[in-house]
């Protein structure tokens, strides 16, 4: 961890045009969650719908691509990361450093708003809401850990991050039931609907996977991406712009 | 730029010998030095726009750059060209006798391998001429403004067609295979050609208008695909919301801000096809007519985007 290097990923994620499309993709969750609360009347299964399938699996993987991808991935594309490699700074402490601003960012702008929009919707004694919070929290930080890595890895990394988040959790996972054991989703739904106990096949809480297996490979793919990402900054050769 | 060799252009006329100072001093040449002048016809500025052209189409599917550009590109082709060609083996062995997803219903079905399509082809067409600052470059050849943002519009939405008609042609060989009835499955083929075209100058000229604001290639992809997904989500969230509330006519016009929505409704309407969300089906004319409005209204304002974008870019 580095201060500096904090603060320059700070201001280079939050400065930019980038950060228009954090501010307005939350906004716009706030605003469909008051919206079904004034349709549904503050159903509890509507909300869980909106949360569960726009917030869960749209919003949180694009939020979460959108803050990895951003943190290193502008500095490798136009060459400027070689200033910072330069300098007599442990690689390993420049992408701690940029994870973690990453990962602070991930919490403010994407697990936050899906909390007060759940509570927003409708919830009883905040029970969806501290649920899907934790659901979040868990996901968004795998999300993002893994999106860090790719953006470490390839010049793709926004196009291979959607293909996973999005073909494969969503559309695979729709038709091949094997599918959803290796989805990050799932395995971030499995403590929240353990914390939702008895409520949650009512409310539409549902995991394909159990609660320590969820979480230990939720580890497991924090961990190896986190490890992966900086054994790639060490051995970074820069390609040409295309 | 790797344009076909253009064809001969016959002898070139006697330049005045070298060295000597030339008869008539020609006025767009600051300082003679003496170096032989091109004297061989030029092919001015339809033939750059139609270059320009001709590499955005090939751009995009990596013709021409390394190959790892290529990559994506063609996986994603491949990603929209099994699904066609199991479909098409499948009624072919079993001997069905209809498809068992129509031409239109294909746009709908694979619109996440489209929109990941769009989102890495829009910024390659435009990001790098921004980045590396090469608009006046461009600028100072005999094309003006509007044909640059053409050129590239045209190549993105002719590469784009080609991806989208490409998997339902294979549907339509297949099908004519299996000896379906060729008169019903032409008709429904182009009916998906005209839907693919509608979509693709709809998806080119606001994944083009997205790309542009920015000269970073990947937050243009991230741009790109965050606001096509978002707005389909917001526009289901919109319908079940409508629906919820019994308003059924209401419902249908949610779909009027997602594109794929959109060109679904038009096809509905125009074409008489079945819907790919049946429950949000155009069934009234005057829903398709808002449709129509809506899909021009969207051409024009993301095309005047695009425009206003670039009378300012030769200063970024």
């Amino acid at each position: 961890m580095n201060p500096v290097v904090m603060e320059l990923t700070v201001r280079g994620l939050l400065g930019r045009r980038r950060s228009l499309l954090l501010v307005v993709l939350p906004l716009l969750l706030l605003g469909l969650a008051a919206l079904t609360r004034w349709a549904s009347e503050g159903s509890i299964n509507a909300s869980s719908g909106l949360i569960g399938n726009f917030g869960m699996g749209t919003l949180l993987p694009l939020m979460c691509l959108l803050i990895g991808t951003g943190v290193i991935g502008p500095e490798i594309d136009d060459g400027s990361i070689v200033y910072l490699l330069a300098k007599p700074v442990p690689r390993r402490s420049i992408l701690l450093a940029k994870l973690a601003v990453a990962l602070a960012t991930t919490v403010i702008f994407a697990v936050l708003p899906i909390v007060a929009s759940t509570a927003i919707a409708g919830d009883e004694d905040l029970r969806l809401s501290s649920a899907y919070g934790l659901a979040a929290l868990l996901a968004g930080f795998a999300y993002t850990t893994i999106f860090v890595a790719l953006s470490v890895l390839t010049r793709n990394a926004v196009i291979v991050g959607l293909l996973y988040a999005l073909l494969w959790e969503s559309v695979l996972g729709g038709y091949v039931p094997g599918v959803r054991n290796v989805s990050v989703r799932q395995w971030a739904l499995a403590p929240a609907e353990e914390m939702l106990g008895f409520r949650a096949s009512g409310w539409g809480v549902s995991s394909a996977v159990t609660m320590p297996v969820g979480l230990s490979l939720l580890a497991v793919v924090v961990i190896g991406a986190t490890w992966w990402g900086i054994a790639k900054l060490k051995t970074l050769r820069l390609a040409a712009a295309d | 730029m790797s344009a076909p060799t253009p064809p001969p252009a016959g002898p070139p006329a006697v330049p005045p010998a070298p060295g000597t100072g030339s008869p008539e001093r020609r006025a767009d040449v600051i300082h003679d030095i003496g170096f032989r002048h091109y004297a061989g016809e030029r092919f001015g500025r339809g033939w750059i726009v139609r270059s320009l052209l001709v590499d955005t189409v090939r751009g995009v599917f990596g013709i021409g750059r390394p190959a790892r550009t290529k990559v994506m590109p063609w996986v994603l082709v491949g990603i929209l060209l099994l699904p066609p060609a199991i479909i098409a083996l499948s009624v072919l062995l079993t001997g069905g006798n209809e498809l068992p997803m129509s031409y239109t219903e294909f746009l709908g079905q694979f619109q996440l391998p489209l929109t990941l399509f769009v989102a890495g082809a829009a910024p390659y067409a435009v990001s790098r001429d921004l980045r590396h600052g090469v608009m006046p470059l461009y600028l100072s050849r005999p094309m003006v403004r509007t044909d640059y943002v053409l050129a590239r519009l045209g190549g993105l939405v002719i590469a784009l067609f080609a991806v989208m008609a490409l998997p339902q042609t294979l549907l339509m060989v297949g099908a004519l295979l299996a000896e379906l009835p060729v008169g019903d499955q032409l008709v429904g083929w182009a009916g998906g050609l005209l839907a693919s075209a509608l979509l693709a100058l709809l998806l080119g000229v606001v994944g083009l208008a997205i790309a542009a604001f920015t000269p970073r290639r990947g937050l243009g992809v991230a741009a790109i695909v965050t606001i096509l997904l978002v707005v389909t989500g917001v526009s289901f969230a919109l319908s079940g919301i409508a629906l919820d509330q019994g308003a059924d006519e209401l419902a249908v016009l949610g779909g009027a801000i997602d594109p794929y929505r959109l060109v679904d409704g038009l096809a509905v309407w125009i074409l008489g096809v079945d819907s790919t969300i049946p429950e949000f089906a155009v069934t009234q004319a005057w829903q398709g007519g808002l449709f129509a409005l809506t899909y021009i209204a969207a051409i024009a304002a993301f095309g005047g985007l695009l425009m206003l974008r670039y009378r300012k870019a030769a200063r970024l």
